[in-house]
């Protein structure tokens, strides 16, 4: 396939070193999409954004339009933007509120105005100390341009925003558990249903939550029209994406690509994206969106980066994140970190994840360090069988929350596709990648 | 006599105000607690309770969830090597060891000189230069040993100061702008914009419903005609029908 070259939806300042900055934001059309939006109707708004398809962009892909029409229309007490980037190998949130914090706030005043909602909180991920910093010194800006606050460029809509802080748990992504954290506690997610805060969020009231690329989209899609953002991909999945990609690759980093027109080896080996795997080795295994997606080998090389093409090989497109792994990974080895991180950030609340996830963890490590038996790899998956009955995609459901079902993903696949590399350590008594 | 001194108790309070419940400000006051202290007193935890209206068991239970507030002193440099998938497979072990041997101290722990603690970090989101090394939470990539060892002679004397802040500094920017208006006026602002929706809604509603009574009317007659007539017209007649369901769904879509 070839690379397209789709108008940079989301990263347009980026070139710019001073792409942070008001100056920067107001020379390269920074509120244009604000201000056009409030001289539309909230409705109008909304129906741009419907028009766009925009799935949301923090992992699940729901279509963000269909999240506001439960709460619409306004006034709606609450909208919360979920910048709890943690997924691991996602550095896409990461990069949008360091680098172009305007655009985001931008995003942010025209969903409060769709919305009818007057107190905005962003939650942002504690870690990102430079991108708190950002995103409260452009909200700073941006109250003094008259783009935050008070009668937002005359239009007589006001509404407040206030950057919250997490402070370091993974879990925290998960929307509801997010709306505790916001409101002081535990980050434990909640007992579903309601499945959606749009029925009892922050505070108890109707709340939206959003992601932070979600949200950046917005200027572009209000600037020039949903249809325009529409055309863009293929199906379901409009518009372009921030691919973010990691692992032993030349290039890693983020890149926004238009949806379903690029495949996974046009991201990994095009010399203008990833550029080949490291060293000239050759790839063994890609995690496809965020560890808690079943991994794809070679043979899905040619699959499209797109929601539903990736959902048809039974794994997900999730977070966007890509890792890759040539042919010295261990893959067992790899398993095991990706359960070890599961299982240091379960919150704890659900047996079958809290209890499960450090079984697994245990078992893998005795593998990997030569000590494992033959029939650890059954036990692996009955303990996997007990998170999530059947150990398919997408999985069964024991657990409050996503986090526990997609512990058995890095190990399933890891038996599934590399069974007998993962018994000779039990043969050889010893990790056969040293 | 407070623990917390003058200056951050009129910034935890402004920060009380921000939120639609004191309790919401639980998390950012630790963060401004370890900004004085460097770590989480039982002094801090304390005036935090106090200030949200909880008990400091609640304030300390709170805490002990997250992996940034820290119940125990730390080092005034808090050095997070991440071992997550992404730097795990550019070498974060290998970097960790490293770490470990320079500073003198395992995972958890804090250097002899008391100036570093190390930590073995999930994700810090910093995938693109891995292995990475967060110090206070300020990111360095692509870590060799070799920089590794540069970065602490840095921190060490003092080059890095503007950059890394002692540990528990989090945000430098502090909060300007914003509604400055009390909450009642804002309280009266919303039920006003609430009551002016609620009134267009109603508008819309009783327009449909016209729009609907009219259809029904024009249906009756139809189906009436139609029943005079020939026995396919029911069809037509259960086709208005459709039409007039569709009609009543449209308002409570919000007109959109």
């Amino acid at each position: 396939m070839a690379i397209t070259e789709p108008p940079k939806i989301v990263t347009s300042r980026l070139a710019h070193d001073d792409s942070h900055t008001l100056e920067r934001f107001l020379a390269t059309g920074g509120y244009e999409g604000l201000r056009k939006a409030l001289a539309m109707t909230p409705a109008e708004v909304a129906a741009e954004v419907d028009a766009a398809s925009l799935l949301g962009r923090g992992g699940a892909g729901f279509p963000a339009g269909r999240k506001w029409s439960m709460v619409r229309p306004g006034p709606l007490p609450y909208l919360v933007v979920n910048g709890d980037e943690s997924e691991p190998a996602t550095f896409k949130d990461h990069l949008l509120v360091e680098r172009d914090p305007h655009q985001l706030i931008e995003g942010v005043v025209i969903a409060a105005y769709a919305l009818q909602v007057a107190q905005v909180f962003v939650y942002i991920r504690g870690e990102l100390a430079l991108g708190l910093e950002r995103v409260q010194g452009a909200l700073n800006e941006a109250y003094e341009h008259g783009a935050v606050g008070r009668d937002i460029f005359g239009s007589g809509f006001s509404v407040d925003i206030v950057v919250h802080p997490g402070a370091g748990a993974y879990i925290c992504g998960e929307e509801t558990a997010l709306i505790e954290s916001l409101e002081g506690k535990r980050g434990f997610p909640r007992i579903k249903p309601p499945y959606f805060p749009a029925a009892i969020g922050l505070y108890g009231e109707p709340t939206v939550v959003n992601n932070v690329e979600t949200m950046s989209n917005l200027p572009w899609i209000v600037a020039h029209g949903g249809a325009a953002f529409a055309a863009l991909g293929e199906g379901r999945s409009t518009g372009t994406r921030l691919f973010a990609l990691a692992g032993h690759v030349r290039n890693p980093g983020v890149y926004e690509l238009e949806m379903v027109k690029t495949t996974f080896r046009d991201l990994i080996y095009a010399p203008v994206l990833g550029g080949g795997i490291l060293h000239g080795h050759e790839l063994k295994a890609f995690v496809p969106g965020g560890v808690s997606a079943p991994w794809l080998g070679p043979e899905h090389l040619d699959v499209p980066l797109g929601q539903d093409e990736v959902a048809a090989c039974g794994t997900m497109l999730g977070s966007g994140s890509i890792v890759v792994m040539d042919h010295t990974t261990c893959a067992l080895r790899a398993a095991w970190r990706i359960t070890r991180f599961f299982w240091r950030e379960s919150c704890g609340q659900c047996t079958p994840c809290r209890e499960g996830s450090g079984w697994l963890e245990k078992i893998l490590w005795r593998i990997e360090s030569g000590a494992g038996r033959e029939e650890d790899l059954d036990l692996l998956m009955d303990a996997c069988d007990n998170i999530a009955p059947g150990v398919s995609w997408p999985p069964q459901q024991t657990t409050i929350c996503v986090l526990g079902p997609s512990i058995p993903s890095s190990i399933a696949s890891g038996i599934r596709m590399f069974r007998d590399e993962l018994l000779l350590h039990v043969k050889e008594g010893a990790c056969p990648h040293g | 006599m407070s623990h917390l001194s003058d200056d951050t108790m009129d910034r935890a309070r402004q920060l009380v105000e921000l939120y639609p419940h004191p309790r919401s400000a639980l998390v950012p006051l630790c963060h401004l607690a370890q900004e004085q202290d460097g770590w989480l007193t039982p002094e801090a935890i304390a005036e935090i309770a106090e200030l949200v209206g909880v008990s400091p068991a609640e304030v300390h239970g709170t805490a002990s969830f997250y992996d940034m507030l820290h119940t125990e002193p730390v080092g005034r440099y808090v050095v997070a090597v991440c071992t997550n998938i992404a730097c795990m497979l550019r070498g974060a072990y290998e970097l960790l060891e490293h770490v470990e041997q320079r500073l003198g101290t395992g995972v958890g722990g804090t250097s002899p000189d008391g100036l570093f603690t190390v930590e073995d970090a999930e994700c810090l989101a910093d995938c693109g230069r891995a292995p990475c090394v967060a110090v206070n939470h300020r990111f360095f990539g692509d870590v060799t040993a070799q920089r590794f060892d540069a970065l602490v002679d840095d921190l060490v004397a003092g080059r890095l100061d503007d950059e890394v802040p002692p540990h528990g500094t989090l945000i430098r920017v502090r909060r300007h702008g914003g509604l400055r208006v009390g909450a009642d006026q804002v309280a009266a602002e919303r039920r006003a914009m609430a009551e002016r929706a609620a009134a267009a809604k109603a508008a819309e509603a009783a327009e449909a419903e016209a729009e609907a009574a009219a259809a029904k009317d024009a249906a009756a007659e139809e189906a009436a005609k139609d029943a005079a007539a020939a026995a396919d017209g029911a069809d037509e007649a259960h086709g208005a029908d459709e039409a007039d369901e569709a009609d009543d769904v449209r308002p409570a879509d919000g007109g959109s």
